[in-house]
């Protein structure tokens, strides 16, 4: 159970997706315009990472390992990953359609987002349990989650501010983004 | 041969991947910490992105519309698996050092985009010229970054096991938040900034 915590905590604040391992920077720069939106996408990461950490875990230690073709894991895990994000997308169609119309776009840009195929391609080469597997997922969408919302609190200020005209836009945005996790270095020693 | 030059310079500034289209950012920033990986990197994304542009604009003709991101994505990681083993056979260290951003290179918007919006409509030799400019352009941006980060990180410019000899105050009190993740965020923040005031780019 601690070894939970470690990995959960230590994927949430130590070692940030955006600020440290630098998955899924592009919604990061992209979406984190908007609070509403971010929380969105946030969410919408998460659910997918932890779906896809499932099933790329049952994949790899029920039919990789035993047939010794590991070494075809990124080809496997990024169509595994491509048809969770689709039947995912139609479930929610069928299911929840407000839902359904709040994620929009997000959804289908999930496929692409490095932050999910990075876990699965971190709980593979760390070999996590299942329950490992999936906690680590969760912790890392919502460190995702977390830093994203932060940042977008911060750009809807930063609008409004004044900028130097050549920082305006992106260049601030990674500025802050190393004050943000200068900020998150603090928490270094809490596991 | 005058479009050939024209597409392969156009990679290199007017739309520099990582500066310009903000493309690829995540490799960018995660292993500009040295040069050594800059060039590993570039050297797996060049290998990548030639090989897909060229199948691409091979089969472009005959890959329905409606499912050619799928068939593209398994071209690429099918190329992606070829490289981490080339890699992980001939090139250890850099292996090691690239760690997941290696296999990652599959969600690499840099690839899959040139992929959609350029090879799948273009010929072979066009598509050919576009991956040369477009590494050009990402290892420009990496070199730089990388060669920023390391001088002020360590204090001293190793390349490949050959010392350049070490700056005189920094050897002994390196800057460490330059080596750093967060140095990332504030090296390529200033250059943008650099670029736009100087007039390189386009203010937004």
């Amino acid at each position: 159970m601690s070894e939970l915590v470690a990995i959960f905590l230590g994927m949430v604040l130590i070692n940030n997706f955006i600020l440290v391992r630098f998955l899924g920077l592009c919604p990061f720069f992209g979406v984190s315009k908007q609070l509403n939106s971010a929380i969105s996408m946030g969410i919408a990461v998460t659910f997918v990472m932890a779906i896809a950490s499932l099933a790329t875990w049952l994949i790899r230690n029920y039919i990789l390992i035993p047939l010794d073709i590991e070494y075809m894991h990124i080809v496997i895990f990024i169509l595994v990953i491509a048809t969770l994000v689709q039947i995912i997308e139609l479930f929610i169609k069928k299911t929840n359609l407000g839902l359904y119309f709040s994620f929009g776009i997000y959804l289908p840009l999930i496929t692409t987002n490095c932050a999910v195929l990075g876990i699965t391609l971190i709980n593979a080469t760390q070999d996590y349990s299942l329950s490992g597997s999936i906690v680590a997922a969760l912790g890392g969408g919502l460190g995702f989650t977390l830093v994203l919302a932060m940042m977008s609190g911060i750009r809807e200020k930063l609008e409004l501010a004044n900028t130097p005209k050549s920082m305006k836009g992106l260049p601030i945005a990674f500025i802050t983004a190393a004050l943000l996790g200068l900020a998150f270095l603090g928490f270094g020693g809490i596991v | 041969m005058g479009k050939f030059a024209k597409e392969f310079a156009k990679g290199i500034i007017l739309s520099n991947p990582v500066f310009v289209l903000a493309l690829g950012l995540c490799p960018t920033l995660a292993i500009s910490t040295s040069i050594d990986n800059a060039l590993g990197m570039t050297l797996a994304v060049f290998i990548v992105l030639f090989f897909s542009n060229i199948i691409i604009a091979l089969i472009r003709n005959y890959v329905p519309n409606i499912t050619r991101i799928p068939i593209f994505i398994v071209i690429i990681a099918t190329l992606v698996t070829a490289v981490n083993l080339i890699f992980h056979a001939y090139l250890p260290d850099t292996y090691e050092a690239l760690g997941i951003f290696l296999p990652l290179i599959v969600v690499n918007c840099i690839i899959l985009g040139r992929a959609e919006a350029f090879a799948s409509k273009q010929s072979v030799v066009h598509s050919i010229a576009d991956a040369l400019g477009i590494t050009v352009g990402f290892m420009t941006a990496l070199l730089m970054i990388s060669f920023i980060r390391q001088v002020l990180g360590t204090g001293n410019l190793t390349v490949f096991g050959v010392d350049f000899g070490s700056l005189p105050v920094l050897g002994e009190h390196p800057i460490a938040i330059f080596i750093l993740p967060y140095g990332a965020f504030l090296v390529i923040g200033l250059l943008m900034g650099l670029f736009r005031r100087t007039g390189v780019m386009k203010s937004e």
